[in-house]
């Protein structure tokens, strides 16, 4: 089973963030991570007889509470769950919220793997994202994470930023390519309604002036992304993710291959045995009631075998291996052409999918129409 | 009842330009001539379909008889008709002016004489009727009611010193409009024993009691048994039960006499064989002539109505017929769309007419639908001398065949203040039209007289009024006739293949301008797809304009959302969903609102 456990707090919103973050004070915080603590407790009863193989810490910005505070947060789950001796154990990062104390707090704790939000390496780009650092506190930030003996790094990066120009991009790339972290992950970048972006494009278009780089451009750029990460050793092994061999991320690939994972913490998504829940973004209500787990779920969704089968296209898809028929008929006891024949066949002619033998996989085409292909393979 | 006496009957029914309280006032008789309590009453008594209630107008004629103890001691029987408040039912409205002696004229106190106004009460006094005017919306803070009253004294030409000052929403003054009533309007006159004339002003279809006609005695007695006749479809029936309208039900009698409106239910499998304006008569003692003014109602506006479903196809037919059921001007035919599928070409008396049907189809009866551009009726005159009427643009035949054609022209009166007389001129000249003149009504009031052709303001004219004048104009028309006119057919096609449902008959002057505008909206509603899709504009085969859908690059979600993957699935739920909305036109997937999006070409 895999944890993953939400900290929803940043120092500043950026403009393009719709996840579940905010602006906190320590007080909240505080109580945030005393209720967490208490999530935890009790769900550790629960989930005694299971192991856990991946732990991922996300948010938000975890690096923004206080290292008693993480150090608090890590070993209250060591003592609550049994963590394997090989967990792939993550934190989310960002620069400009690290110091000594909370490194060497994660490191005491077992944090194996740390992803550092960068997005860019230029400082005109990181501003007008409304991030709160430049690409110099990115590198003390990782300079203090390798001294620190983290051996395993993920960098996020963004591309399609507004005035974002090809060479821009790759310049970015080039750069954070050249420290050899073990992973990056390079979305492009969406603009979400209700965002600070979303409401400065549009006041923009009503002007006339268009500052998202158009859709050919941002082709070239996830093109361009493939092929240097390329030449710099990296696999990409989905989508949007890229890594050295050997350290493609566990927790990302058991969410795409449907492993169970319990998700603790404000809003938090959990699969446990093929029914979904997620818990409440109320922060009241989360404060008041995380010592009551099943009473902050708002959502439950037990999967029909539609709904299974379905995930398992669309998030298998994702990776650059594809799905595995013979692993579908498998799971399902079903014959995979019975069901996905007819579109396979379609999306095969269209030229969006490839099958070798027992695998169906994007083809470059069908990655940049992905969202077009995995709509076809919802039941 | 005993025999009704004649000097004690009130035939009336009133009038007003759309949202000078027509309904309210009627509600405000109900309720103090004391049929209902006012808890009883819902707002509106008289408008029953929700559409009516919703959009604050009357559609169907509705009415009620209420029993009113004026201040001289005596009872009077009112039959109130509401009329149909819009220009597209001007004919049921005049079929229920002649049902009545007097017609009381609501003018709202702040806004004065409208264009429907006058329209109406020149069509009441067309029917010799006594009008007494009624100043509503007096407690309003921009009521004005002297000057409303000179309005309609130098206007009109009519007494209005003495007219009831009201509200009718909060019920001030209505004593005095009902002693009005008594006081102005003459009683109906009528012999009971003479031959039996009865008009037809409205009927509904009842599943259980067939047809229930509504009618006004004008001579002669009808009760249960008489053998009827309409006069001008010649239909018979034996009349089964007669009655008078209580609000919102019907109260069966004895018999009703000369002056008396009341229903006759006769077994009528049809609405139309009781076509609005015709005669009831005795068929065994018939009356010499039909009482005058009958005409066959035609529609006017047509166009094509598919289900979006197309399995629905048989659910829109049966509600099509049971729509018709009660709407003797709604008619159908079965038609075929190599875009759309089967469907229906219907025929309207005017836009609003279609729009509720529409909407009573998607309401009521829970059809999705997609409705192709509305067309009026154009008269082809082939080289071999015959002549088409023709309503759906697919069938016009190839330009070799045609002579010439013509199209139905309106006179439209348009009543504007002076400040919108530019703006509303210039949309006049932009719609073809012809200045005929103009009046002012006072120093800041004009009415604008113009001759536009039919299909310039089918759809979208009267939205283009309303904006150009902030909301202030008003507009009414007639149809004059026809006019020859050089018009042609735009077509649309899409991936090189003529899409029929967006075909479109127009005058030559214009088709330019449409065609380019019709590409640049498809464009924007017709989402990329795996190939480029060329969207061109042509009359009769040459290509006038163009524009493409490129072909689709990039549909990515890249982010995960943190294990959210519900969240994921509800995004790539709705992008199938949204793939289910779309027409299979050749090749290409078209969202159903693009047939619909291109009658709007004049909003941007």
């Amino acid at each position: 089973m895999g944890i993953y456990i939400h900290i929803p707090f940043c120092i500043q919103k950026c403009e393009y963030c719709d996840f579940l973050s905010f602006v906190s004070s320590s007080r909240t915080r505080e109580r945030y991570v005393e209720a967490l603590l208490s999530e935890i407790r009790i769900l550790g009863k629960q989930y005694e007889d299971v192991s856990v193989s991946s732990v991922f810490v996300g948010g938000g910005t975890p690096s923004c509470l206080e290292a008693f505070q993480l150090e608090e947060i890590f070993w209250t789950l060591r003592s609550s769950f049994h963590i394997m001796v090989d967990v792939e154990f993550s934190v989310e990062c960002n620069p400009g919220t690290l110091d000594e104390s909370k490194a060497k707090a994660m490191r005491a704790a077992g944090v194996n793997r740390i992803s550092l939000g960068l997005q860019s390496a230029d400082d005109t780009e990181l501003m007008a994202l409304g991030r709160i650092h430049t690409y110099g506190m990115f590198l003390e930030s990782y300079e203090l994470l390798r001294e620190n003996g983290f051996s395993n790094i993920n960098v996020d990066l963004m591309s399609g930023l507004p005035n974002q120009k090809t060479k821009d991009w790759e310049e970015t790339l080039r750069k954070v390519a050249g420290l050899g972290p073990q992973h990056i992950s390079a979305y492009g970048l969406i603009v979400e309604e209700g965002t600070g972006l979303f409401r400065k494009i549009l006041s923009e278009r009503k002007k006339g002036l268009e500052s998202l780089p158009d859709e050919e451009c941002e082709r070239e750029m996830y093109y361009m992304t493939k092929g240097i990460l390329r030449d710099f050793g990296y696999h990409q092994y989905e989508i949007s993710n890229f890594s050295r061999s050997g350290f493609a991320c566990r927790h990302n690939i058991d969410c795409w291959t449907r492993k169970d994972y319990l998700g603790i913490g404000l809003g938090a998504s959990s699969l446990i045995q093929e029914t979904r829940y997620k818990n409440t973004a109320d922060m009241k209500r989360y404060l008041e009631n995380s010592n009551r787990p099943d009473s902050i779920q708002t959502e439950k969704t037990v999967l029909s075998i539609e709904d299974r089968m379905s995930e398992y296209m669309f998030l298998g898809l994702r990776m650059t291996d594809g799905i595995s028929i013979s692993g579908f008929n498998r799971s399902f006891g079903l014959d995979f052409f019975e069901v996905y024949g007819e579109i396979t066949l379609r999306m095969e002619m269209e030229g969006l999918i490839f099958r070798s033998e027992d695998v169906i996989a994007l083809t470059p085409r069908g990655v940049d129409l992905s969202n077009f292909v995995m709509a076809g393979y919802l039941l | 009842m005993a025999a009704i006496n004649q000097k004690h009957i009130r035939n009336f029914c009133i009038i007003a330009h759309i949202d000078h309280g027509k309904s309210t006032l009627a509600d405000r008789i109900i309720e103090k001539t004391g049929l209902l309590t006012s808890r009883e009453m819902q707002a509106q008594v008289l408008d029953n379909m929700d559409i009516e209630r919703e959009r604050g107008i009357t559609i169907k004629a509705q009415t009620v008889r209420t029993v009113y103890k004026a201040n001289n001691g005596e009872e009077y029987i009112f039959n109130l008709i509401d009329t149909p408040g819009h220009v597209d039912f001007t004919y049921e409205v005049s079929r229920a002016l002649a049902a009545c002696e007097g017609a009381v004229l609501v003018v709202d106190a702040a806004q004065g004489i409208e264009a429907q106004t006058l329209a109406n009460v020149y069509m009441a006094m067309d029917h010799e009727l006594e009008v007494v005017p009624v100043i509503n919306k007096i407690d309003l803070p921009s009521a004005d009611p002297e000057r409303v009253i000179h309005e309609i004294e130098d206007v009109i030409g009519i007494e209005a010193v003495g007219a009831p000052l009201i509200s009718a929403k909060n019920g001030i003054n209505i004593e005095e409009v009902l002693e009005q009533i008594v006081a102005k309007i003459p009683a109906p006159e009528g012999d009971s024993s003479a031959p039996l004339k009865g008009l037809i002003f409205d009927s509904i279809y009842d599943s259980y009691k067939g047809v229930i006609i509504f009618c006004r005695i004008m001579e002669g007695t009808v009760r249960a048994g008489t053998p009827i006749k309409m006069m001008a479809t010649g239909a018979n029936a034996q009349v089964v039960e007669v009655g008078y309208f209580g609000p919102g039900c019907f109260i069966p009698c004895e018999e009703l006499t000369a002056g008396t409106v009341g229903y006759v239910t006769a077994s009528i499998k049809n609405v139309k064989d009781t076509r609005v304006g015709d005669t009831i008569t005795d068929a065994q003692n018939p009356a010499k002539e039909a009482l005058p003014g009958y005409k066959k109602v035609n529609s006017m506006v047509f166009c094509g109505m598919y289900p979006a479903d197309g399995a629905k196809y048989p659910d829109l037919r049966d509600a099509l017929e049971k729509l018709q059921l009660n709407d003797a001007a709604l008619v159908f035919e079965p038609e075929t769309s190599t875009a759309l599928g089967f469907g229906f070409r219907c025929g309207f008396l005017g836009l609003l007419h279609l729009e509720i049907i529409q909407e009573r189809l998607e309401r009521e009866y829970n059809i999705d639908l997609v409705t192709t551009a509305p067309s009026v009726i154009y008269k082809v005159h082939k080289t071999d001398g015959s002549v088409i009427e023709l309503t759906n643009p697919t069938n016009l035949p190839p330009q070799t065949e045609i002579e010439y054609m013509e199209e139905p022209i309106v006179h439209a009166e348009i009543m504007v203040t002076t400040e919108f007389i530019g703006p509303i001129m210039s949309l006049c000249q932009d719609r073809r039209g012809v200045y005929l003149g103009m009046e002012y009504i006072e120093t800041t009031r004009a009415l604008l007289k113009y001759e536009l052709p039919l299909n310039e303001i089918v759809y979208d004219f009267f939205d283009a009024l309303k904006s150009r004048s902030k909301g202030y104009a008003s507009f009414d028309y007639e149809i004059k006739g026809y006019e020859r006119s050089e018009l042609v057919k735009l077509d649309v096609l899409i991936n090189k293949d003529v899409v029929d449902a967006l075909s479109f008959i127009m005058h030559t002057s214009m088709a330019y301008e449409k065609g380019r505008k019709m590409c640049e909206k498809l464009k924007d509603e017709i989402p990329r797809q795996m190939f480029e899709i060329p969207i061109q504009a042509a009359i009769g085969g040459k290509v006038i304009a163009r524009e493409t859908v490129k072909a689709m690059r990039k549909d990515v979600l890249a982010k995960c959302y943190g294990g959210d993957i519900t969240r994921k699935k509800k995004l790539l739920e709705k992008q199938k969903e949204g793939k289910k909305k779309m027409r299979l036109v050749g090749n290409v997937e078209i969202p159903q609102k693009a047939f619909m999006s291109v009658l709007k070409l004049d909003e941007d």
